[in-house]
């Protein structure tokens, strides 16, 4: 069947990047929208665009049946789900279906071989693919726990199955260790969780992430694009992907992909799926250390770096696929090309735990020498409603030492304000030895954290540059002109300016400088937004509030209530004591952020106009 | 407008000779007001700092905005007097962009003698303040000073232009709506207490700043009340109990920025109504200045060669170039501001008189400020010139100079002697702004002049010899010598300060536009021209 039209029940990003191919093919396009979205480019880009929702994905995106309206009302052939939301829901697959439409992803069926964990791990494991070794069965003696560790081979890790945090946990790295280890964690899971089963793992010492796309048609045939290595995560969530895989020799590839495609053929796959392996990279990429994890059902977030050694639309592939053509090409028509690398740009702030960051995107700008898949643009909002990520960056160049620079340097070079991005992060990380050498493991990024957060203060070149940029553009008059003007001696170069929040006072070069018109009062470094300004009197101060921490009586009364007993920590703003006078009742509120060091009154106490009530010392 | 052509020749011995003697003049200049800047001994800056307080030009620097000129007057005031123990007389003075209005900054250096007022000291605040009330600059007074400099009492307090013409000066000024504002960082005493008291809005520094009619010391004294400095005069109690003081600052720093944001508040936007250009460098270069110049002040130079370096594209239109020439007189602009120059060009004749009366004229009608450049050894003498009225020729230039409603600007950029120095707008005649080149001489005549005029109304003079005549003459000579030298007269105030010749358009630049801050009359009303 031929597809003329095409909705994306999806947002941001992917619902763009699809629309992008499907105009290419000359598809017309449906896009679907919450509230929160009515103003997104994928609604403008799109030909049509159908509201299914306020801004809660389970009230939107998730809502099977104001999609299936939406594709009825706007005569839409077929669904692509991008991925996330219901592109891996079997049930939504099987309605679209149902309602005589296609659906641009995995067979339901597929999708939910794959979805059980334990039932997809068995599967495999039936089909010839390696799964990650380990014992999970309900015989707890000793002796048999031994044996199945002893199988698995050494170092293994005991695992209390209650267990959580780190506690009940043991690594183990001879047979002759093992009892006593099994002793020990049992012990602990007992008396922390109550209960001293345990599993047995194999202990990957040094894991990377890997993965294989692979595609599959309706007539069986089943092909790999190669691997991917997504091993740069932080708690799981992946950060930059690259393809090829560092260190992947062509005999580990050709038996990794020859095991991805195995597996889709396990599940009659069609359509898009990544099989996602763990390997064991203390001793470089070995085929007998890399294991089956899980198989994703849909297009991933990372297709980008296969797209770009490989020189396919993969959209194009899912959307030829689903029309019931058979694969665009045969395995042997497939080749790697150079290396390509992946950032995710994500609205958070690395600096503070990675907290998400919301709100208007006031100043966006991404480099033009790369390929940016954004789902925003300057003037749009960052919701908290759905995933933070503002774009992927994704470079493709000969070398991986290449592609890795030219991430970074475009990482760097990403303007975003006043939303924090992690910017800064990526292009740290991109940048680190470790990684350019390739020596890295899913613990990378918890490991060198420190190395890899932006700068707390603003570095030489950044104060240079806010100082230029706070001294007044040439109008023609000479008291803006004459920059620094002394009488009978040199200007002066002295240029007081604060930079995030904080006054500096900088020596600049003015004879030599050019100023550079700016939008906005932000100086962009590394990824970093720094905002400048003249210095505030607020700040000057060495603290909000600038208040010596007097609480005084407004008027003569007496004390009503007071809030605070002497110690208590107390922010500006916080209600410390009520005072009744002329009929009115006065709250009085703490002028700064501090400790409650003197209280001399209590309800009840009569006051004079003046008279200290309560003394705060601030934060130093 | 066509550019003035130059004669000079750049190769000559003379452009050389006098190149290198002019750029040593200015060297010196550089090194005197360097030295100046730096205030109180290393010491004194030292325990200031120590104290947590920033130096006096830190102050000004921080107060200033990013990049801001700082059109300084005065930085040599006192020098050579009291023992050279009060650089700049004790006070920085100088207009700057503050939260973009140019205003008048007068900062106490407490470094020097505790910041107390010599007689210069007071001649100094009192000159910032005549400059900001003719030009409508708001008033910044960054005071940290001990009160009258008691030894000089008879000198500094009982005057009509001593001490108390500093508060009359903020009442007048307040009363015209220039703003007057006072920062306390520092002491603040007795007569001092009225600055802050006096002004529109007041800022302390806790800590540091105290305001007190009378000190610890006296109070004991007088009534036997003991009593710290701060509880007497300090943050606490004028910011919160007698309302002496508007705002509290929390150092010296925070202070600054809220005076800053106090001027934000103002309310006045410099709305200057006549029509200034975009501004173009003089075509010919500046540093020519230094070889255009003679070594010596007794001889004549081509002043045209000086505008061409002054004025926006060299470029000058004269009026009555052929009559009168020996007082140049022709529309030109700088910094893109119209100006009309008046400029010497030789001993002043009736009809250079005439032309320069018709000129003022012509420039009030117009609303363009006045510049004059000073270099004149006095009005011509003679039976011939009395006969035909040179007198009242120079009356009727004098009269011009003295009524023009525009704003007038001086720059002494060689001799100024005699009634020339009136005809050309001298301090007396109040320009705006009074500038010396280094190379500038002033007194009533040449030093040879006076020891000759001494030596024949001597009684002896008829029957000295020539050496005994010389005896006589000679210190004399050096008297003027003495007096008459730049330094002597900058260090009294006669002037506003002495420029480096290379930076006389900029400081005309900005002072010109500070002048733009105030109203420029319509109409002039002239003094009665004797015909």
């Amino acid at each position: 069947m031929v597809i003329e039209s095409l909705l994306i029940a999806n947002r941001g990003e992917i619902a763009r990047r699809i629309i992008r191919t499907a105009r290419r093919l000359g598809l017309r396009t449906v896009a679907v929208y919450s509230d929160a979205d009515a103003a997104m480019p994928f609604v403008q880009e799109a030909d049509d665009a159908a509201r299914i929702g306020p801004a809660p994905a389970l009230e939107s995106y998730l809502r099977h049946d104001r999609i299936l309206e939406a594709a009825r009302r706007t005569g839409a052939q077929a669904i692509h789900p991008g991925y996330g939301f219901l592109s891996e829901n079997a049930d939504f697959a099987d309605a679209v279906i149902h309602d005589g439409l296609v659906w641009i992803g995995a067979p339901p069926a597929a999708i939910r071989a794959m979805g059980f964990k334990d039932a997809a791990k068995a599967r495999m494991t039936a089909a010839g693919v390696p799964v990650t070794p380990g014992y999970q069965g309900e015989d707890q003696d000793p002796a048999r726990l031994q044996r199945e560790a002893n199988v698995i081979g050494y170092p293994v890790l005991i695992k209390a199955i209650a267990g959580g945090g780190g506690k009940g946990m043991r690594r183990v790295d001879s047979a002759e260790d093992f009892p006593a280890a099994l002793a020990g964690c049992r012990r602990e899971a007992s008396s922390s969780f109550g209960n001293d089963r345990v599993l047995i793992e194999k202990y990957i010492q040094s894991p990377r992430h890997i993965e294989v796309q692979v595609f599959g048609d309706i007539y069986g045939n089943v092909v790999h694009l190669f691997e991917r290595d997504c091993s740069l995560q932080r708690r799981h969530q992946k950060i930059i992907e690259e393809a090829p895989a560092p260190g992947m020799d062509e005999a580990t590839r050709a038996a990794v992909c020859r095991a991805a495609v195995r597996a889709a053929q396990a599940v009659d796959y069609v359509g898009a799926g990544t099989i996602e392996f763990i390997a064991d990279a203390s001793e470089g990429l070995h085929a007998d250390r890399i294991w089956f994890m899980e198989m994703n059902t849909r297009l991933q977030v990372e297709h980008p770096v296969t797209e770009a050694i490989t020189g396919q639309d993969l959209v194009e592939w899912q959307i030829r696929v689903a029309s019931g053509e058979p694969l665009p090409l045969r395995q042997e028509d497939l080749s790697i090309n150079g290396w390509a690398m992946e950032a995710r740009l994500y609205a958070e702030n690395p600096s503070n735990g990675f907290l998400p960051s919301t709100g208007k995107l006031r100043h966006l700008h991404f480099p033009r020498d790369l390929r940016v898949d954004s789902g925003v643009e300057e003037g749009n909002e960052v919701t908290a409603h759905y995933d933070p990520m503002i774009a992927k960056l994704v470079s493709h160049a000969g070398s991986r030492r290449l592609a890795a620079r030219q991430l970074a340097d475009a990482a760097a070079k990403v303007e975003i304000w006043p939303v924090h991005s992690n910017a800064a992060f990526l292009a740290r990380t991109l940048r680190h030895p470790q990684f350019v050498a390739a020596t890295m493991d899913t613990n990378f990024i918890e490991r060198h954290l420190t190395a890899l957060l932006p700068p707390a203060e603003p570095q030489e070149q950044v104060l240079h540059a806010a100082a230029v940029a706070i001294i007044p553009k040439q109008t023609g008059d000479p008291w803006t002109d004459l920059t620094g003007f002394r009488v009978n001696a040199q200007a002066s170069r002295q240029v007081s300016v604060e930079v995030a929040g904080k006054p500096y006072v900088v020596e600049v070069d003015l004879d030599h400088e050019e100023q550079v018109e700016r939008s906005i009062d932000v100086i962009f470094a590394e990824g970093v937004a720094w905002p400048f300004s003249l210095p505030r009197a607020e700040h000057a101060a060495g603290g909000p509030g600038s208040s010596d921490g007097l609480v005084v009586a407004p008027m003569p009364g007496t004390v009503t209530a007071v809030s605070v007993s002497k110690g208590d920590h107390v922010g500006p703003g916080d209600p410390l004591l009520t005072v009744e006078s002329m009929k009115m009742e006065q709250t009085l509120r703490a002028p700064l952020d501090g400790r409650v060091v003197e209280l001399r009154v209590t309800p009840g106490t009569q006051v004079v106009e003046g008279a200290l009530l309560l003394r705060i010392e601030g934060k130093t | 407008m066509p550019p003035i052509h130059t004669m000079i020749d750049r190769t000559s011995d003379g452009f050389k000779a006098n190149e290198a003697h002019n750029r040593g003049l200015a060297e010196e200049l550089r090194q005197r007001v360097a030295t100046a800047a730096l205030g109180g001994s290393e010491r004194h800056r030292e325990r200031h700092v120590a104290r947590g307080k920033l130096l006096p030009r830190d102050r000004v620097q921080r107060l200033l905005d990013p990049g801001s000129p700082f059109l300084e007057i005065g930085q040599l005031a006192a020098g050579g007097m009291y023992e050279d123990k009060a650089p700049g007389a004790g006070l920085i003075v100088g207009i700057g962009r503050v939260s973009g209005r140019e205003c008048m900054i007068v900062a106490h250096d407490a470094t020097v003698k505790g910041g107390a007022y010599f007689p210069m000291t007071v001649k100094k605040h009192l000159r910032a303040q005549e400059i900001a009330w003719e030009n409508c600059l708001p008033c910044i007074y960054l005071v940290d000073s001990g009160g009258a400099n008691l030894p000089h009492q008879s000198e500094v307090f009982p005057d009509r232009d001593h001490f108390g013409r500093i508060f009359y000066n903020q009442a007048q000024m307040s009363a015209a709506s220039i703003p007057q504002i006072a920062c306390v960082m520092g002491s603040c005493t007795a007569g001092g207490a009225y600055v802050p008291a006096m002004s529109d809005e007041t800022v302390i520094v806790r800590s540091q700043g105290t305001i007190f009619l009378a000190g610890p010391p006296l109070v004991k004294a007088a009534t036997g009340e003991t009593i710290s400095a701060e509880e007497l005069g300090g943050a606490e109690t004028h910011g919160r109990r007698s309302g002496v003081v508007d705002h509290v600052a929390e150092n010296d720093e925070h202070a600054l920025m809220i005076v800053r944001d106090i001027v934000a508040t103002l309310n006045r936007a410099k709305k200057p109504d006549i029509q200034i250009a975009a501004p173009s460098p003089p075509l010919l270069d500046v540093t020519e200045l230094y070889g255009i110049v003679p070594q010596d002040v007794r001889t004549p130079y081509e002043v045209r060669e000086v505008i061409a370096r002054i004025v926006d594209g060299s470029e000058l239109q004269e009026f009555k170039p052929l009559y009168g020439s020996t007082l140049v007189c022709g529309f030109a602009r700088i910094w893109g501001i119209p100006v009309a120059i008046l400029a010497n060009n030789g001993v002043l004749f009736s009809e250079s008189a005439l032309k320069g009366a018709h000129f003022i004229q012509l420039a009030c009608q117009r609303r363009i400020p006045l510049l004059f450049l000073q270099n004149i050894s006095g009005f011509m003498v003679g039976g011939k010139y009395e006969a035909e009225g040179i007198a009242k020729h120079g009356a009727k230039l004098v009269t011009a100079v003295a009524t023009a409603s525009v704003p007038k600007i001086t720059v002494l950029i060689g001799g100024s002697f005699g009634a020339g120095n009136y005809g050309m707008c001298g301090r007396a005649y109040q320009p705006r702004f009074l500038f010396s080149w280094p190379n500038a001489r002033i007194s009533v005549m040449g030093g040879e002049q006076a020891a000759a005029v001494l030596a024949s109304v001597h009684r002896d003079a008829e029957i000295w010899s020539t050496s005994e005549a010389e005896a006589f003459k000679a210190p004399v000579r050096q008297k003027y010598e003495d007096e008459g030298n730049p330094y002597y007269a900058t260090a009294r105030l006669w002037d506003d300060g002495v420029i480096d010749p290379v930076q006389t358009r900029d400081v005309l630049g900005l002072a010109f536009s500070a002048t733009l801050n105030a109203p420029i009359p319509e109409q002039a009303h002239f003094g009665l021209f004797r015909m």
